[in-house]
């Protein structure tokens, strides 16, 4: 049977850009699923397709058990869409923002503005609700943008980059929003860069790269896929980079290889073992007598698990993440 | 916060759709765009500055040495130009509608409109008549700096308070018809600046190839036929009719010689052609 989400070989042309080449996806009622992936690699395309803001060029998708293409309007009501940028109207005061989305829901006047009351308290913007959101912080206007799309308390909800551009303390606030509405059996797609909030979010991942799924898992399996933790050293004298690559060789996890940056004196290494190991690291370099500046341990990041998957860096272009994203500039391109 | 009783549980829609719920849709977004309008008014101020000079400019300046028919009588020039000045000012909301509709795309609040269970057009019919009531009260206070600085309807032929206010009954229908335009050319554009010149730049040939500010008839003959051709001319030609004013003009053409009609019909053709293209275009925003 079919998820609550359901999509098969969607693809999506922008004049000669694909910026979908054949999604398939499955989200089971109540579960999370991370779309993960850099800018550019079709998340926000496969989100907009899914809410029917865009029209896919092949390919079939169900939300809610409803056909999107066929029966655009109910899927509509079904759904709560927060986008990568918070879509409020600045001039207007929080509780006015939800209103007029609850009576476009097709809510009366006064279950749009009792609903509106609930969701200002539940969001912690009862204080602020009077004023203009123009005046709220970046995180009081993710609140609003969330609140907005949880109006219907829709079965189904998708998420666009929803911390992107927040610190992190407003991001820690708001995955705890998304745990409790999760906890209640809404069904959540959700993309982000970052490999943690995946992980903190979803039960299952996809990896998605140049409009294609390129892995999907559990964030448990793909990070045994990607080679767990990592011991970063920058040793101190350029003269000692080979002993210590030899050192470091002793460590590593199945023979894996030791990455080398010749101009930052930085040696990277896979291992398994911890807080104990890195303990054993030092003394062994010390007992080489090699001086380190630096040396931690961390976990795989989403460069780590892009790096193990496809061979390239994750952000090539470097774009700042919350600058126009080419998935944003593809959008104006064909408007 | 307080319990909610189980009668009005939200979390099931009331159905809409057809007309009514077109209508009504509209309305809650032309509430919105006009909260909006009221927190902003500053907007509204420079929309009014941008009149009045004119209508100061125009009368101070170039009355005196404008030649209405055989007269350069200022004050015939000052009761010819108001229509033209009145005729152009509601055109130039034809930006205002469609700076905020691109500010709109631009933010991300139409991706959220479109992915309501919403009528279609709505966002763009609650735009263009919240720009409808704000053109109104332009309208309104320009009327009274015109009468202040010497219009007087009836100057040149006997008018009665229903032709007058016929005449501005096609002034905003003309007003109205062009913010379909400008909610064409927001959906156009990538950013809330290119709607706002995108929107005004065209509307300086079309305002000035026209009647609006001097006698058409003075024209060189190619440029007089676009003149008594064009839409515009259309409003300003029936509103000097139905306003007494003076200088209606005289020529053959169709529209001039049945401004009324030329001018509704004309209207209705602009808001039938540019509203279809207009919510197509919506209804494919993004791709």
């Amino acid at each position: 049977m079919p998820g609550a989400i359901h999509a098969e070989g969607l693809v999506k042309h922008f004049g000669d850009v694909k910026a979908l080449d054949g999604v398939d996806l499955d989200v089971p009622e109540g579960t999370v699923l991370g779309l993960l992936g850099p800018n550019g690699a079709g998340k926000t395309t496969t989100v907009r397709c899914l809410t029917t803001l865009l029209t896919p060029d092949a390919g079939k998708a169900q939300v809610a058990g409803i056909d999107v293409l066929k029966h655009p309007n109910e899927v509509r009501r079904s759904i709560g869409l927060s986008g990568q940028f918070a879509a409020v109207d600045e001039y207007l005061t929080g509780r006015e923002n939800l209103q007029m989305v609850a009576r476009l829901y097709q809510m009366n006047a006064k279950a749009a503005k009792q609903r509106a009351g609930e969701l200002l308290d539940q969001f912690d913007l009862a204080e602020a609700a009077d004023r203009p959101s123009k005046t709220y912080s970046g995180g009081m206007r993710r609140r609003l943008d969330l609140a907005a799309a949880l109006v219907v308390r829709p079965p189904v909800m998708f998420m666009d980059e929803p911390t992107t551009g927040l610190d992190p303390r407003n991001r820690q606030a708001l995955w705890e929003v998304i745990k409790e509405l999760v906890g209640g059996g809404t069904t959540l797609l959700l993309t982000t860069q970052y490999l943690e909030e995946a992980d903190h979010l979803a039960h299952d991942i996809c990896v998605v790269d140049h409009g294609r799924v390129i892995a999907r898992g559990t964030s448990d399996q793909l990070k045994a896929q990607t080679g767990g933790e990592r011991v970063e050293v920058v040793v101190h004298e350029r003269g000692h980079m080979a002993t210590a690559e030899e050192v470091l060789r002793g460590f590593a996890k199945g023979g894996g290889a030791t990455a080398v940056e010749e101009h930052t004196r930085k040696l990277t290494v896979p291992v398994t073992g911890g807080a104990k190991l890195l303990a054993e690291v030092i003394r062994e370099l010390d007992a080489h007598g090699i001086e380190i500046d630096d040396i931690g341990l961390r976990r795989p990041t989403l460069d780590d698990v892009f790096i193990s998957l496809t061979g390239h860096a994750a952000v090539t272009d470097s774009a700042p993440a919350d600058a126009e994203t080419p998935e944003r500039a593809e959008k104006g391109a064909v408007q | 916060m307080t319990a909610l009783p189980e009668t009005a549980r939200p979390g099931t829609p009331v159905s809409g759709g057809g007309v009514t719920g077109s209508v009504r849709d509209s309305l809650v977004v032309a509430k919105r765009n006009l909260i909006r309008m009221s927190r902003i008014p500053e907007v509204v101020l420079f929309g009014l500055i941008q009149p009045v000079m004119f209508v100061i400019l125009f009368t101070y300046v170039f009355g005196g040495s404008m030649k209405i028919g055989a007269s350069t009588d200022a004050d015939v020039y000052k009761n010819f130009l108001m229509a033209g000045v009145f005729a152009q000012t509601v055109t130039f909301a034809t930006a205002g509608a469609g700076a905020g509709i691109a500010d709109d795309m631009h933010k991300g609040l139409i991706d959220r409109f479109r992915s309501l269970p919403m009528a279609r057009g709505a966002v763009l019919t609650g735009r263009t008549v919240a720009d409808l009531v704000q053109t109104a009260l332009t309208l309104l206070v320009l009327a009274v700096v015109a009468l202040l600085v010497g219009w007087r309807p009836g100057f040149a032929e006997p008018t009665d308070l229903g032709r007058i206010l016929a005449g501005f009954g096609l002034l905003l229908l003309l007003g109205y018809a062009f913010t379909w335009i400008g909610a064409l050319i927001g959906l156009s554009v990538r950013t809330p600046e290119a709607a706002t010149s995108g929107g005004l730049i065209w509307l300086f040939p079309v305002t000035f190839i026209s009647n609006a500010f001097v006698d058409s008839s003075q024209m060189t003959p190619w440029l007089r036929h676009i003149a008594d051709w064009n839409p515009f001319s259309a409003t300003v030609q029936a509103c000097r009719t139905l306003f007494g004013d003076p200088g209606v003009s005289q020529s053959a053409a169709w529209p001039m010689q049945h401004p009324v009609w030329a001018s509704l019909i004309y209207s209705i053709l602009i808001i039938a052609l540019f509203r279809t293209l207009a919510v197509r275009k919506y209804r494919k925003a993004g791709g």
